[in-house]
């Protein structure tokens, strides 16, 4: 790397077991870009060294402050597996903060949208005013800034997306090295999507440059987090090692990568698995509210790779252990029958003695009409008057529902949020090609501070390992983090569309035969008509004509 | 006199000009006609949705994965697949499509980027790819650039009958429709020459309407003949690929980018004997003997190689350190992170101030009904209390 530039790439993985058997892979590539395009005086950027042109002309076109999407496929649970590192919900999600110079916020969300569906092969080009909200107190910026005006700010989210290879081979591209070196060479399409749980997300914010944090630089954290289950791989003992897991070993670090390195979470070592080869080097990092031990490995040193130039972990299981996460939130739809039905959030406050506030965040659309009059929440079997609450209702075919509220949660319990609502038609020109499938809702998105057993560290350091230091930490006793509910399957009253051809050929009939006849019957007339005579007596007949002589009857 | 001299002086400029401008006609048609072309272009389309429909997407992918070996790159693909069979809940081995059950041969790949899915695969979509008249913030992966230099491979495989082909269970695109999105494209001059491809159902008579130049044309079966399934997998569950395009695929695996096989090879593909429908094949638009043109013109791609002997050299491209303008002068404040839960905030934040927006709709009207009754009953002078 270039002394002069200041442009930088790290990559890591962190390994953690999970309590079930199953492994969780975390894989974050961060990409620093010393620029700034954003300022008064509009310098127009024509290298780019580490960076991805495409990310940034999108950045530098549409005046964007900050940019997250995901592509999740599968759903967290958060119960058997504890909390990510990075939460996202099922489908493809995209929050974008817009700059305040933009005008015209609308027509940049329009056009950045389907410029992302090219990027990424994916059907982003279906965000419309439809699916889009406008978040009021959720989703404020990751990044560097001091103005939050939330019109700047659009959130949507495509539950229905698929991820797949398609998505998987663009993202790869943005990486500086691609996936030939570095971790990015483990990245084997056939082996990450035949897990539980696959995302991969791009985020893109404004971070200080230093440690005075005088000037921005800008930050593109790749990150793809897989958990690998023991059952689906078809595997009855708890084992695993890379080879396992990717079908690949490592044999080098990313050549432009300031850092790489391997992290795996050995905090439940030696109770719970033992792992292989050993290594002294340690790090001791405070995240999501816990202090966990990790074993390092470095991959820019040539001796982790041994004699044989690879890197293979091996992991072994021993024994079980529950988890108990502090914050929990689940979501389903009740009732029968295609009319009417109720939606019910269910949020775990599972900290014995402290209670702490959570900001949940519905959007349902239109075609699910809510009645904001059955609202309740009960915590404790008594009702919970939220702080906060902001409601945008729905305008049809237009904008959808956009339901905010500020819930204090006490300890040990269980608060529940339910809302009625009422099943729309639709025209049958908006049913899908399947609709008998069914209507999917967002997933609801929960945010909150919850308290924190450790303290946490509120320094900003370059030296940070990148999973530590996605969320910028405010105060040490809590930690922020926000949960995604599932999201759900509505069945809508669905038309049978072969009606429209049932109907013409029932009308022509009826037509053809009832009036038809009909009219026939008032219009013909009758003339008597003579049966044609014999032949002899024609025969007669024509010769008495040329005789003169008066014919035959 | 001089009146009959001048007409005959100007109908043999008339016809002299006549003559020059046909010459010029036809020599620069003929021209036109027998050069080639500088770039390839393909449009692959798979028109079925639901996982028993796997054998349509393997058809498609595995003519993508032929286009793509003999050297049409990514960017001039438009791959549209009407559904997710890689990673579909159903498939036992996620992001893989085989054509067979041997499962030797992953359709799917490593690098497959597909431009169209899902829901967009409908016929307005694929007609407005064809013709070039897609809305302007389509991003570019998306549409199909083509000049008048172009060779192009389109390929659509389906449930089709007589005259049609189904899109996604749904929607039908004609024969008519598809002969008349080709004649724009020639009218406006998209393409050199295409090689139209379909395997479905009674194929041939998607191929009959076609009517503009410079068309060849191939379809799996005759109308009124079925085409049929290769064979299931057991495992899969479902049939993997169509007997047309799987002895397609076979045929251009023995391809490679210098080959000179020639169309009339790719006529001979699947006989009756292994399809058990008769592949049929139009011929009488195109301009150039089949024999002549080699299945390289369209399933690969012209590349234009220069050999240089000189060594260039490449200058580093170390930049000096940007210095921050004015770091020590002017004192800068620091810049902090936004508070992600400032509860009090939220707690005490104002109502937006909405945006006024001017009466639409239902309230315009009914004030235009009240005033018009207004002024009915009280009479028209009263107007002037307004204006």
């Amino acid at each position: 790397p270039h002394p002069g530039t200041r442009d930088q790439f790290q990559e890591e993985l962190v390994i953690r077991p999970l309590h079930s058997g199953d492994i969780y892979a975390s894989f974050q590539f961060r990409t620093l870009w010393d620029t700034d395009f954003l300022q008064e005086r509009q310098k127009k950027v024509s290298h780019y060294r580490l960076f991805p042109k495409s990310l940034g002309q999108v950045l530098s076109k549409f005046s964007v402050r900050e940019l997250h999407i995901s592509f999740t496929q599968g759903f967290w649970r958060t119960m058997q597996w504890g909390q990510p590192f990075i939460p996202s919900p099922p489908g493809a999600e995209l929050w974008v903060w817009f700059h305040h110079t933009v005008s015209d916020v609308d027509g940049n969300w329009k056009e950045l949208t389907n410029v992302l569906s090219g990027i990424f092969c994916a059907s982003l080009n279906f965000i419309d005013m439809t699916n889009t909200v406008q978040p009021s107190a959720s989703f404020k910026p990751l990044g560097l800034g001091n103005a939050t005006d939330h019109r700047f700010l659009r959130y949507a989210t495509l539950p229905r997306e698929i991820v797949c290879t398609e998505n998987l081979t663009p993202w790869k591209k943005l990486l500086p090295c691609g996936s030939k070196a570095g971790l990015a060479v483990l990245m084997k399409s056939e082996k990450l999507f035949h897990s539980s749980f696959h995302s991969q997300a791009v985020h893109i914010r404004p971070i200080c440059q230093d440690e005075q944090c005088t000037s921005k630089a800008w930050e593109l954290r790749q990150t793809l987090n897989v958990v690998f289950d023991h059952y689906t791989s078809g595997q009855g003992k708890k084992e695993w090692s890379l080879f396992k897991m990717f079908s690949r070993t490592l044999t080098e670090a990313c050549p432009l990568a300031s850092s790489s390195k391997v992290y795996v979470d050995i905090t439940d070592n030696p109770e719970l698995f033992e792992l292989s080869p050993a290594t002294h080097l340690l790090s001791r990092a405070v995240v999501l509210g816990d202090r966990r031990t990790y074993s390092v490995y470095d991959l820019t040193r040539a001796e982790t790779f041994g004699q044989l130039r690879s890197f293979n972990l091996l992991l072994r299981w021993k024994g079980d252990n529950m988890l108990r996460p502090l914050l929990h939130a689940e979501r389903y739809v009740a009732g029968f029958g295609l009319q009417t039905g109720e939606i019910h959030t269910v949020i775990y406050n599972n900290h014995p003695y402290r209670a702490f506030p959570v900001l949940l965040m519905d959007s349902v659309p239109w075609y699910l009409q809510l009645y904001v009059h059955t609202l309740t929440v009960t915590s404790k079997s008594r009702d919970n008057k939220p702080s906060y609450i902001h409601y945008q209702p729905a305008k049809d075919r237009h904008r959808p529902h956009l339901l905010e509220m500020l819930i204090q949660l006490p300890p040990h319990s269980m608060t529940e949020v339910t809302v009625q609502f009422e099943r729309a038609l639709l025209k049958w020109t908006e049913y899908t090609p399947d609709p008998n499938h069914g209507f999917y809702v967002g997933s609801s998105v929960v945010s909150a501070l919850v308290p924190s057993m450790v303290a946490m560290s509120t320094n900003f350091t370059q030296d940070q390992p990148l999973f530590s230091s996605f969320v910028p930490v405010k105060e040490e006793s809590s930690y922020f983090v926000r949960v995604y509910t599932e999201p759900l399957l509505v069945n809508l009253p669905t038309p049978d569309f072969s009606m429209p051809y049932n109907v013409i050929c029932l009308t022509c009939t009826v037509v053809a035969v009832g009036y038809g006849s009909f009219y026939n019957l008032l219009t013909r007339t009758f003339q008597v008509d003579e049966p044609s005579p014999p032949l002899a007596k024609r025969l007669a007949n024509f010769i008495r004509r040329i005789r003169g002589v008066p014919l035959l009857a | 006199m001089s009146n009959d001299f001048l007409q005959m002086h100007l109908k043999a400029v008339m016809s002299c000009l006549v003559i020059f401008l046909y010459k010029v006609h036809t020599t620069k048609a003929g021209q036109f006609f027998s050069s080639g072309h500088t770039n390839n272009w393909a449009v692959l389309v798979c028109t079925s949705r639901f996982w028993f429909n796997y054998r349509h997407v393997a058809n498609t992918l595995s003519v993508y994965r032929s286009v793509k070996r003999l050297g049409i790159p990514d960017s001039h693909i438009v791959l549209m697949l009407a559904d997710d069979m890689a990673c579909n809940y159903r498939n036992p081995r996620p992001a893989t499509v085989f054509s067979h059950k041997n499962m030797e041969l992953n359709v799917y790949g490593d690098d497959v980027e597909v431009d169209y899915r899902g829901y967009e695969v409908t016929v307005e979509n694929f007609l407005r790819v064809l013709t070039g008249r897609l809305p302007p913030s389509t991003p570019r992966s998306k549409r199909l650039l083509s000049d008048d230099r172009s060779n192009i491979l389109i390929y659509l495989t389906g449930h089709g009958g007589n005259g049609f082909l189904k899109f996604q269970d749904s929607e039908e695109i004609s024969n008519m429709e598809l002969a008349d999105a080709f004649e724009q494209m020639w009218q406006k001059r998209r393409y050199n020459e295409l090689l139209f491809i379909i395997d479905t159902c009674q194929g041939a008579s998607m191929y009959e309407r076609f009517y503009s130049p410079n068309l060849m044309a191939l379809a799996s079966s005759q109308v009124g003949e079925d085409s049929l399934s290769h064979q299931p997998d057991l495992a899969i569950g479902v049939h993997l690929m169509d007997k047309y395009t799987f002895y397609l695929l076979e045929f251009l695996e023995e391809v490679h980018p210098a080959s000179q096989a020639n169309m009339n090879d790719l006529f001979k593909v699947c006989p009756q004997s292994q399809c058990v429908s008769t592949p049929g094949h139009r011929t009488d638009l195109f301009q150039r003997d089949p024999g002549s043109v080699l299945i390289t013109d369209f399933f690969g791609s012209v590349r234009k190689v220069e050999i240089t002997k000189d060594t260039i050299n490449l200058t580093s491209p170390v930049e000096p350190p940007i210095q921050r303008s004015g770091s020590g002068d002017i004192q800068i404040e620091s810049l902090t992170y936004v508070d992600q839960l400032p509860v009090a905030e939220i707690i005490h934040q104002k109502p937006k101030q909405k945006d006024w927006h001017p009466p639409d709709g239902f309230i315009l009207g009914l004030w235009t009904l009240i005033l018009l009754v207004f002024f009915q009953t009280y009479g028209i002078k009263h107007l002037k209390h307004i204006f």
